[in-house]
């Protein structure tokens, strides 16, 4: 996004239109600017030896595939058996996705409640902090007998997971709006929505999306984590399902390419919620900012 | 169009717009920040606040502002109107030591906010905003947020939101203290030339005596610990003021007496 335009005579004044911030116009290749092009490359490159090696070795010394599957196999593993792996990828997209959405949706409602009222605030918040701080995989089996259905129980636990970040980002947000501008927005007589949609919620923007990418993971995490404790419990089974399944058939090569899935959700995850954070905030915020000095 | 002091004192006994009577400020850690202030501002007259640091001057604009109540005294508004809560409303603005924009929002939109909050309709408060800015020499900036602006023209977007609703009072606390002395004495005229075209009762914190002697007709000098008036100094000079006032003997003269008064009121 460029800056805009500068007109061509400052009426005014001469002195601070020359004192404006400059920023760096870059060179851009296929589109991105020429400096993250290393950024991409490099580890790229070291990706590529790596996997050549590991192939290498798994050859040479002629490694039984139950043991450690080459990445050729395990590519060819995920092509053929894509069907089966889709299929609970999908299932377990659906349920972080699902906590996700319920973890900012509940997170920021919470926090919008807590800054309207320190009462509430001090008597809910240590609760927030006791359902962060106990282990999930330590509460999902109570989960999974209580709540019966293992979908919804599973979402509860991707959601208690990816919930925490967001709910205290957003409350730290909500409270870091500049004092001054508080005192202006008193001054102007604003009514507490009014501070709240125009002051609070702008300022609490970037904390919350700071925490939204730290819940996208999160909540995948917390999904997975989930099903591996309720095990084959569904007739839907996610991939964490699938790497049980295939550990106790030997099918490592499966296996492997259940685990690339999960981190390519991780990764686009992280890739999806940090441009958004982008989107949001280029404009303004100084983490989106790139400076020449 | 000049105006001599001694008319602006005539309006200021007659009725003034703002009636500091007996004002105090302690603050909860037992701090004494200002004591015993009387001071009445005249409609349409432009005064400054002089003094060291902690002299209470800050405190006393943001009393005026009604950011925080005297704990003694009384600040009445005796011709403004008042509200459902038998309380006077005053018609501000004010202006912070930092510009104090909404990073998120453009110049137009920061200088929008008064009439967004006010519930002015948007087409209305686009044009009053747009016009502001170009009053401040800001015109083809709008779209402009504040982190490409450079520090003065921040300031004039704070200076264009404070006036935008044509406030009958201005209230600035050392606004241009953190710019560079050329960006600042530009921001002086450019505000006499503001205060000139609309008329409005400015208080102008400052700790510069060149500023206040150039910028006002009045200066109200404060002494520290606790913070309260020292001397009501008027400043006798055509009025409003131009660059070559700022070379003149008067001017020299001016912040020489300025100066001694506010050596005095330090030593006590």
């Amino acid at each position: 996004m460029t800056d805009a335009p500068m007109p061509a005579s400052l009426p005014h004044d001469g002195t601070d239109a020359e004192a404006r911030p400059v920023f760096a116009e870059e060179r851009r290749i296929l589109g991105l600017a020429a400096s993250t092009w290393p950024g991409i490359l490099a580890p790229l490159a070291i990706g590529i030896l790596a996997l050549l090696g590991w192939e290498a070795i798994v050859r040479i010394k002629d490694i039984p595939h139950y043991v450690l599957p080459g990445p050729l196999l395990i590519a060819k593993t995920l092509v053929l058996d894509w069907e089966t792996l889709s299929g609970s990828l999908w299932i377990t997209l659906r349920i972080t996705f699902a906590a996700l959405v319920a973890a900012v949706t509940l997170g920021v409602a919470l926090a919008i409640l807590f800054t309207q009222s320190k009462w509430l605030e001090k008597s809910l918040f240590p609760y927030a902090v006791v359902l962060q701080v106990t282990p999930v995989v330590s509460i999902a089996p109570l989960i999974i007998i209580w709540v019966g259905d293992i979908n919804l129980s599973l979402l509860i636990c991707a959601w208690l997971v990816a919930f925490f970040p967001i709910l205290s980002n957003t409350i730290l947000g909500l409270n870091s709006a500049d004092h001054n501008l508080v005192n202006l927005f008193q001054l102007y007589r604003a009514s507490r929505s009014q501070t709240l949609r125009h002051l609070r919620l702008p300022a609490a923007l970037p904390y919350f999306l700071a925490g939204l990418k730290i819940s996208g993971g999160l909540a995948l995490i917390g999904a997975v984590v989930a099903e591996f404790v309720a095990g084959s419990g569904g007739s839907a089974s996610g991939l964490a399902y699938r790497i049980l399944e295939s550990g106790y058939q030997l099918r490592i090569p499966r296996m492997f390419a259940a685990l690339i899935m999960i981190s390519a959700s991780g990764i686009a995850i992280f890739l999806i919620t940090s441009w958004i954070a982008h989107l949001f905030l280029r404009r303004w915020h100084e983490s989106a900012i790139r400076r020449e000095n | 169009m000049t105006q001599t002091v001694a008319a602006v004192a005539k309006e200021a006994r007659g009725r003034p717009l703002v009636a500091i009577r007996g004002v105090s400020k302690q603050f909860s850690n037992g701090t004494l920040a200002v004591r015993g202030v009387d001071l009445d501002l005249a409609d349409g007259e432009f005064v400054s606040l002089l003094g060291p640091s902690g002299c209470g001057k800050s405190t006393l604009l943001r009393m005026i502002a009604g950011l925080g109540e005297p704990s003694v005294g009384a600040i009445d508004w005796p011709t403004s109107p008042y509200g459902s809560n038998g309380r006077a409303e005053p018609d501000l603005g004010f202006v912070f030591q930092d510009p104090t924009l909404m990073p998120w929002a453009n110049a137009l939109k920061n200088v929008m906010l008064p009439m967004t909050l006010a519930g002015v309709g948007k087409a209305d408060a686009e044009a009053r905003a747009a016009d502001m800015l170009a009053l401040v020499g800001l015109r083809g900036f709008e779209k402009s947020y504040p982190r490409e602006l450079s520090g003065g023209m921040k300031m004039r977007v704070s200076i264009a939101r404070g006036l935008v609703t044509k406030p009958k009072i201005l209230l600035m606390d050392e606004p241009f203290a953190a710019l560079d002395e050329i960006t600042r004495h530009k921001l002086n005229d450019d505000l006499l030339a503001l205060w000139d075209r609309n008329r409005f009762t400015a208080v102008f914190v400052t700790h510069s005596v060149f500023e206040s002697v150039y910028l006002s007709q009045r200066i109200v000098v404060m002494a520290a610990r606790p913070g309260r008036i020292m001397a009501d100094l008027p400043v006798d000079a055509p009025y409003p003021r131009d660059d070559l006032f700022r070379t003149s003997a008067e001017y020299a003269h001016l912040c020489r007496v300025a100066s001694e008064t506010l050596k005095k009121a330090i030593a006590g």
